[in-house]
């Protein structure tokens, strides 16, 4: 029987670019701390906001959970006030995860904040991985994804680093066996159209969600085989199965 | 020793606790989290006739103290309920309630005579969803029309009736007892409140729907003002609805006139929040020298 949401303390929150957060907390569970893709509801409040707010695992280490977040709200801006020490509920692992069981040359595209589950699935992939990383105009996380990968490929949208434009751009999927992504739907949805039904492709999905474990329906989306909660259902997907524009 | 059992309409509840429709699913995922058997009973999502894959675009938008939703009633319909889940929930050992929505009478006539041939324990009428185009809650604003439902599905329906009603009827005591007149063995009080939430960026509404339905907090003293009001008009039990996060919330309901409460929201702000609040809701009595509900309820 799971223990539902649980008090942890806050070992970092460290700003790493402007309004990119990274935090780190200790969890002592006796089971998984989770795998690539899965995510944890966090909140450092009581009803005010109401809900909780969902963010992917970016990293574990030992009892160390780090996630990163970009300030978008009252949310995440509570958050970003949280010091070492000060306490945070959390519920999870929730959701599925990456399935870490592929071969030949993958490909990890990440955008935006989309970030997080594609570091944790490139230090868990055992393939010999291309990380694709689309940022607005600051870059981050480079330095940590570098030593798990073959080659990174950058885009700024302002040209400030690496390529100038999407990162949607730039991949060439004829280069893969596998694909995996998260990011902005419209950048998935690149993605997988430019892999065809050549190529096997594996997205993140994001939706609005109140209760992360499968209650509410609030994050139900459509796929080829009916309506799927992205908490429960999701958040990983086969690419092909989701309609991006419903 | 402390008591909390209630009886509604000759069905015994082993605490005042239910979890409300659409708040809960079936119960799978809770009981991953604590044995749902600890509940007073179970509201399930609303059931229509034929499956339903909801509404489109956002679903969910949180305001201050409350949360939008505009599911649409996303359900497996009536048949594949009475297959796929059925069978489990009765296999909890608590009430459960199935709650029942229609687009048209002949429909919620239909789905309450299939629930007949089921051990159900009780229907909930849900004539009050605000987030569908129509039926919802078109029954559930004028007492006429309301009655009209009520009396089409008591000719047919044999399991004890509770009626689900909307904050947005004309006259929520006149809607009551032209419930209870109808044939209603007990009353839910209340759905959703119907609401508005707008994008200034977007320049448009966040739903589709254009309006959806309000729950949490802030609808509490609203719906509690109601439960007082309905409970003093009528003879039939109360069931209140409406913002309850802790225990207080429930004794506030129960003071007020109600015999049991449906907490929803909450289970989406933690998972154990129903099990919190009977557990709450004991001490409390222990604590205060009460040993059964019936000394509180309706003080107010």
């Amino acid at each position: 029987m799971k223990e539902g949401y649980r008090e942890v303390d806050i070992s970092s929150n460290t700003e790493i670019a402007k309004d990119i957060f990274e935090l780190k907390v200790q969890i002592e569970f006796n089971d998984s701390l989770g795998d690539p893709g899965q995510f944890y509801m966090l909140r450092s409040w009581d009803f005010d906001p109401l809900l909780s707010r969902p963010f992917s695992i970016c990293n574990i280490e030992g009892n160390v959970v780090t996630f990163l977040y970009k300030i978008v709200g009252r949310g995440t801006n509570y958050l970003s006030k949280l010091k070492p020490k000060d306490k945070l509920k959390v519920l999870g692992p929730l959701g599925n995860g990456f399935n870490l069981n592929v071969n030949g040359k993958v490909a990890l595209i990440s955008g935006g904040i989309g970030i997080p589950p594609m570091i944790y699935l490139a230090k868990k992939l055992s393939a010999e991985i291309d990380f694709y990383a689309g940022f607005t105009n600051e870059v981050y996380y480079m330095h940590y994804v570098q030593k798990y990968v073959n080659k990174i490929y950058i885009t700024t949208e302002d040209g400030s680093t690496g390529q100038k434009g999407f990162i949607t751009d730039i991949f060439r999927p004829e280069k893969y066996d596998v694909v995996f992504t998260c990011g902005p739907s419209a950048m998935m949805k690149k993605v997988v159209e430019k892999c065809e039904n050549m190529i096997p492709v594996f997205v993140s999905m994001e939706s609005i969600m109140a209760c992360g474990m499968g209650a509410c329906l609030g994050c139900s989306i459509k796929t080829k085989s009916g309506m799927k909660r992205v908490c429960k259902g999701g958040p990983v997907f086969e690419g092909r199965e989701v309609f991006f524009d419903d | 020793m402390i008591d909390t059992k209630v009886n509604i309409a000759g069905v015994e509840f082993k605490n005042p606790v239910i979890a409300a429709s659409g708040t809960f699913g079936f119960g799978r995922e809770f009981l991953e989290y604590f044995p749902i058997s600890k509940l007073g009973g179970l509201s399930t999502k609303g059931l229509t006739l034929r499956q339903r894959e909801g509404n489109k675009g956002v679903r969910i938008h949180e305001t201050t103290g409350g949360i939008m939703n505009s599911i649409g009633l996303q359900n497996p319909g009536i048949d594949a309920f009475i297959e796929e889940e059925l069978p489990f929930l009765h296999s909890q050992d608590t009430v459960i309630i199935a709650n029942v929505s229609g687009n048209t009478i002949e429909e919620y006539v239909i789905s309450v005579e299939k629930l007949n041939q089921t051990d159900i324990d009780m229907i909930e009428l849900n004539i009050s969803c605000p987030n569908v185009k129509e039926g919802g809650i078109s029954f559930g604003t004028k007492a006429e029309i309301a009655s009209n439902v009520v009396t089409q599905v008591r000719k047919v329906c044999k399991k004890p009736l509770i009626v689900k009603l909307s904050p947005s009827a004309e006259n929520i005591v006149e809607m009551a007892e032209s419930c209870v007149e109808a044939g209603a063995d007990a009353l839910s009080l209340v759905n959703t409140f119907p609401a508005l939430a707008v994008d200034i960026s977007k320049k448009k509404a966040i739903f589709d729907n254009i309006t959806a339905g309000l729950s949490g907090p802030c609808i509490k003293p609203i719906a509690l003002r109601m439960v007082y009001e309905v409970s003093k008009a009528v003879d039939v039990p109360i069931i209140g609805i409406g913002g309850i996060m802790g225990y207080r919330d429930a004794i506030e309901y129960i003071m007020a006139g109600a015999w049991a409460v449906q907490v929803g929201t909450a289970n989406f702000i933690n998972p154990k929040a129903c099990v919190e609040i009977i557990e709450g809701i004991e001490e409390y009595l222990q604590k205060e020298g009460i040993s059964t509900l019936e000394e509180i309820r309706g003080i107010i």
